[in-house]
């Protein structure tokens, strides 16, 4: 194969930070017009690697080529000269600004350093008919939704006449219906002759949208496969080292005694006049996973937030192990036996600029082990941290004083699912836990949540992946519009089944 | 009503040039507590410039060097505060602390220096002609700084929208990783920005002491007008035309402290320190009842850095 045949080259590329290789002797390359996929578990390098082609790292060893010419690209401009463009994880959009103005950021069309719209509105306008990239030009970024935010990214590079096009795990934010629209326009803009790079762990995708796969492990490059020629199981061996269960290994459940009971709970709504969450009512009891499924945005949100005494309910009781605990405080709900594995790990998970120990007593600092008349015993917070990190392989720069925000998004939900699960509750409930996350540690949480009920708890999942609801629950209940519309053994329902109840086309009283 | 109407556009004119430094500053992501500093710095430069110049010289130079000069002492004066929070990336609110309380000394320094030169009184008072500066206009005496004012409003307004400089300055002060990643250079927005809000305060200070007197005793800086400013800005949202209505209704109450004993309310027997009060209290009422829905630029008072993601 000749050289120039590949568009982008990252050959023996060694990225060093104190204390750990990132990117160790990697090669990647990408040919014009392809998807290529880059795969790895969260910290395997895959962001360090692309952040060295989008010029934010300069690498210790190795180059970069460019139609088979070096190339050095030492910060972002250098990338954009290149016509290397990314859409980051977290958007790079200013909030408060107009679709349009954010797309013409930095490379304003201007007379005498006066904005010129009219002609960027109508090249915006013309990216977004060739490319089926809908957007509103005018509407304000922050009343749009997540997908079109994304678009506006995507037109971003468009408008730039960007070539060779970086997505950092772009489905992680999306609806399964975004998704699908995403996959659609990326194989759109590698029929025009975009060189598309393609940042996942999520294998489905790889293997719906992508021609070829690279895999990395550890700062390491494992290899690269063509889609066509290769199998789920295969890629995912690939990525984790070892061959991965994706069916989660349980007993039976044998429930015992309720342990929470929830009667006709109503939360009303914030956005609208009606409620939120209606009249809702179930049990958990001991030894059972209890998951409440549904499609986004139906109610789940809210009502786990008056479950677990984030927002007030307007009527209803909730009864943890015979204790109402309606009005009761979130901190004497935990001290109850209620714990919370959160949705937003970052928003109500952790406190991102305290240390990981510190995190790890965030409600437990006030117990007698860990302080003595108002002083906090920090021998004993430092030797608590350091067992649940050791216990539940939670992996950081500096161990118990490593700041949470630097960590991994799969290492911030271990640190949390620790302390949840070593507080050793009566109730667990788990939300959205493995949100954003690879293969290996899903399966790890999955493991430590069937201990959980396994050792006669009681477990309220609440998911939108249909997997991990089939996959683990031992009841299901399904959400829609706020009310509970069915109740399914999860061994003798279909999918398509459930999705039918998710989707509101069939309900039945429960 | 006229001398009510004087003092307001004294006064609106006064808190609109500052809180517009303010706003430009803040737009650019940095909170410049400073401007109350800002503003004696550039009143004093500019009075002492007024003093000195020679009266041989022309009416217009007069004014317009003073201003110049009161506007150029701003600047130089905001580039500490630039220098200490974007590239120190010290904290904003205190070193706009420091350079308030070293812009009282600095001015009783330069002035008792500069009485005592003249007839060895250690005065921090500078007497100073400042005819040349007002203009009648029918019944009413207006001064040079209500057309600066008008101006500079247009202007700012213009510039925060109309311009590539504006889009970029607001990025930066909402999302400068966003404003980075398109390659624009944060700090350098940040320092014009700061730099702007200089400019605006100290022919903000000037504005506020010459047109209504004829000696200024430096001990008591520019009596608290720089914070005023802060609460025009933030009751005008940050814009500009907002900024010029919130300044009028502000000056409002602050003219009615000047020319109570001349109207009705000199019946109501209540002492002079009950209206000297009422602007403040005003902003504190309003912004008590009008922050929750503030909208501030959003990366505001944190110092950027390039190696935060």
């Amino acid at each position: 194969m000749k050289l120039a045949d590949y568009v982008i080259e990252m050959l023996n590329i060694t990225k060093i930070f104190p204390g750990i290789k990132a990117n160790d002797n990697i090669t990647l390359q990408l040919k014009k017009g392809e998807i290529h996929a880059l795969l790895g578990e969260n910290g395997a390098g895959k962001s360090t690697l692309m952040s060295v082609l989008f010029g934010l790292y300069q690498p210790e060893e190795g180059c970069i080529k460019k139609n088979g010419e070096v190339v050095e690209i030492r910060n972002p401009n250098d990338a954009n000269a290149l016509n290397i463009g990314m859409v980051h994880q977290h958007f790079k959009l200013v909030e408060c600004f107009s679709v349009l103005d954010n797309i013409i950021l930095g490379v304003e069309p201007n007379k005498m350093g006066f904005l010129q719209k009219a002609d960027a509105r109508k090249k915006v306008l013309e990216l977004s008919e060739r490319y089926g990239l809908k957007v509103d030009p005018d509407a304000i970024v922050e009343d749009i939704s997540v997908g079109m935010q994304q678009r506006t990214e995507i037109l971003k590079m468009l408008y730039r006449e960007n070539e060779i096009l970086i997505f950092d795990e772009p489905t992680a934010v999306l609806t399964p219906q975004e998704i699908d629209e995403l996959m659609q326009i990326m194989k759109n803009l590698a029929a025009e002759g975009k060189s598309i790079l393609f940042i996942s762990h999520k294998l489905a995708e790889i293997m719906a949208v992508a021609d070829r796969c690279t895999v990395l492990r550890k700062g390491k490059y494992i290899g690269t496969v063509n889609t066509k020629d290769t199998t789920v199981e295969e890629l995912s061996a690939m990525m984790v080292g070892r061959q991965v269960n994706f069916k989660v290994d349980k007993k039976p459940s044998e429930p015992g005694e309720v342990v929470l009971d929830v009667q006709h709970v109503t939360v009303p709504s914030k956005i609208h006049k009606n409620n939120a969450v209606k009249d809702v009512s179930f049990q958990v009891r001991r030894g059972e996973i209890v998951c409440l499924a549904g499609i986004e945005g139906n109610g789940q949100t809210q009502f786990v937030h008056a479950l677990t005494g984030l927002d007030n309910l307007s009527a209803g009781t909730i009864t943890l192990c015979g204790k109402d605990i309606t009005k009761a405080s979130i901190r004497n709900r935990s001290k109850a036996g209620m714990s919370h594995i959160p949705e937003d790990r970052h928003k109500h998970g952790l406190v991102l600029d305290y240390s990981l120990e510190q995190n790890m007593v965030l409600q437990r600092y006030w117990e007698p082990q860990f302080q003595r008349s108002g002083f906090i015993k920090f021998d004993a917070v430092r030797e608590y941290s350091d067992r649940l990190i050791e216990q539940y392989d939670v992996r950081s720069g500096q161990g118990s004083v490593t700041i949470a925000r630097s960590m991994s998004g799969g290492n911030q939900q271990k640190a949390i699912v620790a302390r949840e699960i070593d507080k050793d509750p009566e109730l667990l409930i788990a939300v959205q836990p493995t949100r954003g996350l690879d293969v290996g540690a899903i399966e790890y949480i999955h493991q430590q949540i069937v201990a959980v009920r396994d050792a006669g708890k009681a477990v309220l999942l609440v998911s939108l992946e249909l997997d991990e609801v089939m996959n683990l629950s031992d009841r299901i209940l399904v959400m829609y519009e706020g009310e509970i519309v069915g109740q399914f053994d999860p061994k003798t329902v279909t999918v398509e089944e459930l999705g039918l109840y998710m989707a509101g086309a069939k309900r039945m009283e429960v | 009503m006229t001398l009510l109407i004087k003092y307001t556009l004294i006064y609106g004119i006064v808190l609109m040039l500052v809180a517009l430094g303010g706003c430009f500053s803040e737009h650019s992501g940095v909170i410049n507590i400073a401007l109350e500093g800002i503003m004696v710095v550039g009143a004093m430069a500019g009075l002492l410039v007024l003093v000195m110049l020679p009266s041989s010289i022309v009416a217009f130079w007069r004014v317009f060097l003073s201003i110049a000069s009161a506007a150029l002492a701003g600047l130089l004066y905001s580039a500490l505060l630039a220098f200490a929070s974007i590239n120190l990336k010290a904290d904003q609110t205190i070193g706009g602390t420091a350079l308030n309380v070293l812009a009282t000394a600095i001015a009783l320094v330069l002035v008792k220096r500069y009485n005592n030169g003249l007839g060895g009184t250690q005065s921090p008072k500078l007497s100073f002609a400042n005819g040349d500066f007002l203009f009648t206009i029918g019944p009413i005496t207006v001064n040079v700084f209500l057309f600066i004012g008008l101006i500079l409003l247009v202007v700012a307004a213009i510039v925060l929208y109309r311009t590539r400089f504006g889009l970029r300055l607001m990025a930066c002060g909402e999302h400068p990783q966003a404003a980075d990643s398109v390659g624009i250079n944060v700090y350098k927005m940040r320092w014009a920005g700061v730099l702007i809000s200089g400019f605006l305060g100290g022919i903000g200070g000037l504005a506020y002491i010459v047109p209504a007197a004829q000696i200024w005793n430096f001990e008591v800086g520019v009596s608290g007008m720089g914070f005023l400013a802060l609460a025009v800005m933030i009751f005008g949202q940050w814009k500009p035309g907002r900024i010029f209505l919130a300044a009028m209704f502000f000056a409002v109450f602050k003219a009615l402290a000047n020319i109570y004993d001349s109207t009705f309310l000199s019946a109501l027997n209540l002492t002079k320190e009950i209206y000297n009060m009422m602007p403040f209290l005003a902003s504190m009422i309003i912004l008590a009842f009008t922050s929750k829905k503030s909208r501030a630029p959003k990366a505001e008072g944190a110092p950027y850095d390039k190696g935060m993601r």
